[in-house]
C-alpha cells in the first residue's frame, strides 16, 4: 500500500483513498438503529458536493469554519469539505458554554459555523454579537430548527444537494474543483485546535498540512495500520486525540471510523462495531472495570470464583504471552482455558474483542488497572502527547511496555531534557504557532526549533523511556524543602476506586493537605452493601463513614510514599471531601476532565485556609452553573480529618 | 409558524355531566380543541381534570351531554374506538409493561396500525415481515425523536422516572394520533426533566402536527406551552381562553387561592 508519500493535504488523500480503496467502508454511523456504510468513493463524492455548496455560501480559502458538535458524520464531512476548499476548520468542544464558544469563535474570526442541532445553534445566535464576521450557520439536524430565520441559517443536506445540482448543471465545475484540490499545498493550515485551557484561556495551535500528515504516517507504520482496520470516533471533536487518532490516521490508513449512535450509547456501539484500534482516557478504562467488580460481586459463586481463580492466571502468565515471552505450557494451557471462560466474553461485553492495537494518555493510569487490561489479552499501551504536537511525542512499542513509563519517542520525534528538567520535542507533526498569539508562540519554542511542554520528567536508566513526574511549574517544595508534585501525589489517590479526583496543596506550606472527591459509582455501591442511607451526593460526602473509608485509603498512600526517599515528607497529613463534584462547567475541570488547579485554589481559597489553620470543619457556598448557564448556590458545612503519617526512616531522612 | 385554524374544531365537547351515584364529577362543561393546538385543562386538586380526559377517550361515557370527534358525534363511545379513531393519551401514573424494554413498549403502540393475522405473525415471514420491517422504523424514528437511543433495550422498570415518562409518550406517538392527550405528563419531574419534556411536546406538535390535550399542575409549563387553556373547578368550567386571559381571570385565581367568605 502506497501510505501517504507524497500527499501533502487531506483532500488529497481522500481522493487517493477512494482511487485505491473505493467500496471500502470510509465512514459509518447508526441511522434509526441500522448501521449504514459510507464507502470512500461514497464520502469523496459527498464531500466534492458539500465543498462546492459551500463556495456558492461565500466560504474561500483561509476562512475559518467553526465545527461544534457530537461526532457526527457531517461534522466530519464538514472538515473534509472545509479543507477541500482550503478553508480552516476550527472545532470547538460541543459542551462549551456560551462564553466559553463566544471567545473560541470571536478569536478565530470565523466565517460561517457548522452547528449539529439547535442546541449548538441557539448557543451561537446567543453569541452573535461577539461574532462580527460570521456569514452563515449550517446544521445538521433540522429539528426544532423549522420556525427560526433562514436567512442565515442553511441545512447541511442542502448544502451538498446544492452542491451537487450544481456540479451536474456545470461540466467544468468539476475539473475545477480538481484543480482546486491539486492546488492545495502543504504548508496550508489543515486545523485550528483550541487547547482545553489547563493553564488559563485556550489557545488556537494551527497544524499545518503536511505537518499533519507526516505525524500521522509514522505512527500508522508504528502500529501497523490497515485499511482494514477500524475505530470508534466518540472522543471529542475538538481534542487532538479524536482528531489525530480518527480522522488523521483515518485518512492516512484508509480505516473506517465509526460514529456512535450518541453520547450515551457508546458503550453499545464499542461491542456492535468491534473496533480494531482503540484509545481511551485511564479514567475510561477505570470506570469500565468499576462497573464489571461491582457486577461481578453481584454475580453467583460459582461464576465469581471461577473469574476470581482465572484472573489471577492472567495476571501470573498473561502479560508475558501479549509480549512473546518464554511460558510454561502448563501456564499457556490455563491460560487457553481462561481465554475461553473469562478472558474472551469479558473482552465482548466490553466491546473489546477485535481490538489489536489500544492507547490511553492524558494521565497516569493505575499500574493495577493497566496490568488488568493487559492481562486479559487487551494490548493495551501508552503514549505521551500534546496538541502542540499533533499528538504524539512518545509512545510504547509492542513489547516494550510499562505502566510507570510513557515510553521511547515515537519515530522521527526527538526528545530532550532541559536543565530545568523540563520535557522539550521536536517532532514531525509539531504546531505552526499559535493563533494570532506570536508572544506566547515565542514563549513556547525554543530558539533552536524545540516545543517546550511544561511537562516536568526524566529518562528512566532501566528502560530508556520518558517518565512525566507533572506540570513543571506546579511542581513546588514544602517549607522544609521536601519535593512536591501534586499530581504525583493526587494520580497515586485517584488509583483507588472511592477517589475520583483529588487536589493536593502544599506549595511553600508547613505539610500536604488533600481535596477529595468520591466516586459515585464506586462508593454508592458501597453504601448500599453497607445499608447506608443518603439522600444526595453531598450527603454521601459527608458521612463519617464515608470519610473514615477514604483515610483509611490516604493513610495507605502515606505508607507506600514513606519508602519513596525523595517525597516521603509530602504526605498527606489532612483532607476533606468536598460536597460536590468538580465541573467543567464551573470552569474547575477543563472540557477534557482536568484539574485547573490554580482556579479550584483560588476558588475554594477559604477551604484551603482551614486546612492550615488546624480547623475542624469550615463552612463553604459556592456558586455552582447547571448545564443551561443558569447558576445557583450550594453551601455545605465540610469536616477536616487529620491522618497519622509513616515515619521516615532513619537513614533515608538523611539522605533527603 | 403554526397558527391553528379557528374554525377548524377537531374535537367538540357540549354539555357534558358526569357523576358517580351522589359525586358531580363534571357539570355541564363544554369546550373545543382546534386542530393543530395545545390545549390546557388545568383547575386545582379534584376538579374533574383527569375525569374529563377519560370521558374524551371514552373510558368514562357521559351521563349527558356529547362528545364531536373529526365531525362524529357520540354519546358512548369506547376506549378502543376512540383509539382507531385517532385519540392516544398517556397516564398520570406511568401505566408501561414494566418487563418490557422500551422498544416493545413503544412497539405495542403500533397494535392498532398491525394488519397480518395471527398465522403469518406466528411465521413472521413474507407480509408479516415486512409489515414488521415497516413497523420498527417507525418506532425508531419516534425513539431517534425522543432521544433515548441509549434505553432501546433496557426493560422500562429499570428507568428513572422520566425516562419512563418519555417512553410512555413514545408509545402513544406510535399510534400516531390525531389528538393525544396527555395525563400530567411532567407530574413527579425535576427542573430539567420538566424542560425537556417541554421541548419533546412543543416538538410532537410542531413535527407531527399533533394536536394535544394536556393536564399539568405547574403553572409556569402551562402558559408556556399552550395556546389556550381551560379552567375547571369542582367540575364546572370556570373560564376558557388565551393563557394571559386565563391568568388574569378573578373566578381562576379565587379557584386555586381561595377566597375569604
Amino acid at each position: 500500500m502506497d501510505v501517504g508519500g507524497s500527499f501533502d493535504t487531506f483532500p488529497k488523500l481522500l481522493l487517493r483513498n477512494a482511487a485505491q480503496f473505493g467500496n471500502h467502508a470510509a465512514l459509518r454511523h447508526k441511522h434509526l438503529g441500522i448501521w449504514q456504510t459510507f464507502s470512500w468513493t461514497q464520502v469523496l463524492d459527498i464531500v466534492r458536493a458539500y465543498a462546492v455548496g459551500l463556495q456558492h455560501l461565500g466560504l474561500k480559502q483561509n476562512d475559518t469554519i467553526a465545527i461544534i458538535g457530537a461526532n457526527r458524520p457531517k461534522m466530519y464531512l464538514t472538515v473534509m469539505a472545509a479543507q477541500m476548499v482550503r478553508a480552516i476548520p476550527v472545532p470547538v468542544y460541543s459542551d462549551a458554554v456560551a462564553d466559553e464558544l463566544s471567545y473560541v469563535l470571536g478569536h478565530a474570526d470565523v466565517q460561517f459555523v457548522a452547528a449539529q442541532d439547535q442546541e449548538q445553534v441557539d448557543k451561537v445566535l446567543s453569541v452573535l454579537e461577539h461574532l462580527p464576521h460570521l456569514k452563515t450557520i449550517v446544521y445538521d439536524e433540522d429539528r426544532g430548527l423549522r420556525d427560526y430565520d433562514h436567512s442565515r441559517l442553511m441545512k447541511i443536506e442542502d448544502v451538498i444537494a446544492e452542491g451537487r445540482a450544481a456540479l451536474a448543471a456545470d461540466d467544468s465545475l468539476a475539473a475545477k474543483v480538481d484543480a482546486l484540490i491539486a492546488s492545495g499545498e502543504g504548508s496550508d493550515t489543515s486545523i485550528i485546535l483550541y487547547t482545553s485551557g489547563t493553564t488559563g484561556s485556550s489557545k488556537g495551535v494551527v497544524l499545518s498540512a503536511k505537518r499533519c500528515i507526516d505525524g500521522a504516517i509514522d505512527t500508522v507504520g508504528f502500529d501497523k495500520l490497515t485499511e482494514n482496520d477500524v475505530a470508534l470516533a466518540y472522543l471529542p471533536l475538538a481534542w487532538v486525540g479524536d482528531h489525530y487518532l480518527n480522522y488523521a490516521q483515518g485518512l492516512v490508513a484508509g480505516f473506517c471510523m465509526a460514529c456512535p449512535e450518541g453520547p450515551e450509547t457508546v458503550q453499545q456501539d464499542l461491542r456492535e462495531i468491534g473496533p480494531s484500534f482503540y484509545f481511551a482516557p485511564p479514567r475510561v478504562f477505570e470506570t469500565m472495570l468499576t462497573r464489571l467488580m461491582i457486577r461481578m460481586e453481584d454475580a453467583a459463586a460459582i461464576k465469581r470464583s471461577m473469574f476470581h481463580y482465572f484472573l489471577k492466571v492472567a495476571r501470573k502468565y498473561g502479560e508475558a504471552i501479549l509480549a512473546g515471552k518464554p511460558v510454561p505450557l502448563s501456564g499457556r494451557i490455563l491460560y487457553g482455558i481462561g481465554s475461553m471462560l473469562v478472558y474472551g466474553p469479558l473482552k465482548n461485553v466490553l466491546g473489546l474483542s477485535h481490538v489489536r492495537v489500544a492507547y490511553t494518555a492524558g494521565e497516569a493510569i493505575g499500574p493495577d488497572l493497566f496490568v488488568f487490561y493487559r492481562s486479559i489479552g487487551l494490548n493495551l499501551k501508552q503514549l505521551y502527547g500534546q496538541t502542540e504536537a499533533f499528538l504524539y511525542v512518545t509512545c510504547q512499542p509492542d513489547g516494550e511496555i510499562f505502566a510507570d513509563t510513557v515510553g521511547p519517542p515515537a519515530p522521527n520525534v526527538v526528545v530532550r531534557i532541559a536543565e530545568s528538567g523540563e520535557v522539550q520535542f521536536k517532532s514531525p507533526g509539531m504546531f505552526v504557532q499559535y493563533f494570532k498569539d506570536p508572544a506566547k508562540t515565542a514563549e513556547t519554542m525554543t530558539a533552536d526549533g524545540y516545543v517546550k511542554t511544561g511537562d516536568a520528567g526524566f529518562f528512566d536508566e532501566k528502560t530508556g523511556h520518558l517518565k512525566i513526574i507533572d506540570r513543571a511549574r506546579d511542581v513546588g517544595r514544602l517549607k522544609d524543602g521536601t519535593l512536591f508534585a501534586p499530581k504525583y501525589l493526587e494520580n497515586r489517590l485517584k488509583f483507588y476506586p472511592n477517589i475520583k479526583e483529588a487536589v493536593t496543596f502544599g506549595d511553600g506550606r508547613d505539610f500536604v493537605c488533600a481535596m477529595i472527591n468520591i466516586d459515585l459509582t464506586a462508593v454508592s455501591n458501597w453504601a448500599e452493601r453497607n445499608n447506608i442511607a443518603y439522600g444526595s451526593y453531598q450527603e454521601l460526602a459527608a458521612h463519617p463513614l464515608v470519610y473514615e473509608m477514604v483515610g483509611r485509603n490516604i493513610a495507605e498512600m502515606n505508607v507506600s510514599l514513606a519508602e519513596e526517599k525523595v517525597i516521603a515528607g509530602a504526605q498527606v497529613r489532612r483532607f476533606m471531601i468536598l460536597h460536590k463534584e468538580l465541573e467543567a462547567d464551573d470552569g474547575e475541570l477543563t472540557r477534557t476532565q482536568k484539574v485547573r488547579r490554580r482556579f479550584v485554589a483560588d476558588r475554594y481559597a477559604a477551604l484551603v485556609a482551614a486546612f492550615y489553620n488546624g480547623a475542624k470543619e469550615t463552612d463553604i457556598s459556592t456558586e455552582v452553573t447547571f448545564e443551561d448557564g443558569r447558576k445557583g448556590r450550594s453551601s455545605a458545612r465540610l469536616k477536616i480529618y487529620d491522618l497519622p503519617t509513616t515515619q521516615v526512616p532513619a537513614d533515608f531522612e538523611n539522605a533527603a | 409558524m403554526r397558527l391553528p385554524d379557528v374554525s377548524d374544531v377537531l374535537l367538540r365537547v357540549e354539555s357534558v355531566s358526569l357523576a358517580f351515584g351522589g359525586v358531580k364529577a363534571l357539570t355541564d362543561v363544554s369546550f373545543d380543541v382546534r386542530k393543530g393546538e395545545i390545549r390546557a385543562i388545568i383547575g386545582p386538586n379534584g376538579a374533574g381534570k383527569t375525569s374529563m380526559l377519560n370521558v374524551l377517550n371514552g373510558f368514562y361515557h357521559p351521563n349527558q351531554g356529547s362528545i364531536t370527534f373529526k365531525g362524529k358525534t357520540r354519546t358512548r363511545m369506547q376506549p378502543y374506538e376512540a383509539s382507531r379513531g385517532g385519540i392516544a393519551r398517556t397516564f398520570q401514573n406511568v401505566a408501561l409493561f414494566k418487563g418490557m424494554s422500551a422498544l416493545d413498549n413503544i412497539t405495542a403502540g403500533r397494535t392498532l396500525k398491525m394488519h397480518c393475522g395471527l398465522f403469518w405473525q406466528a411465521l413472521r415471514f413474507g407480509p408479516a415481515q415486512r409489515e414488521e420491517i415497516e413497523h420498527r422504523r417507525r418506532v425508531e424514528e419516534i425513539i431517534d425523536f425522543l432521544e433515548i437511543e441509549a434505553i432501546r433495550r433496557v426493560p422500562v422498570a429499570r428507568l428513572p422516572y422520566g425516562l419512563q415518562k418519555r417512553v410512555e409518550l413514545g408509545r402513544a406517538l406510535a399510534m400516531e394520533p390525531e389528538l393525544l392527550l396527555l395525563d400530567e405528563p411532567m407530574a413527579g419531574m425535576n427542573l430539567e426533566e420538566k424542560e425537556d419534556m417541554s421541548r419533546f411536546i412543543i416538538d410532537v406538535n410542531d413535527h407531527y402536527g399533533t394536536t394535544i390535550a394536556l393536564i399539568e399542575h405547574d403553572m409556569g409549563v402551562v402558559m408556556d406551552l399552550s395556546d389556550r387553556v381551560v379552567v375547571l373547578d369542582h367540575g364546572i368550567k370556570i373560564a376558557d381562553g388565551s393563557p394571559d386571559e386565563v391568568k388574569k381571570s378573578q373566578a381562576v385565581i379565587d379557584a386555586y387561592l381561595g377566597v375569604a367568605h
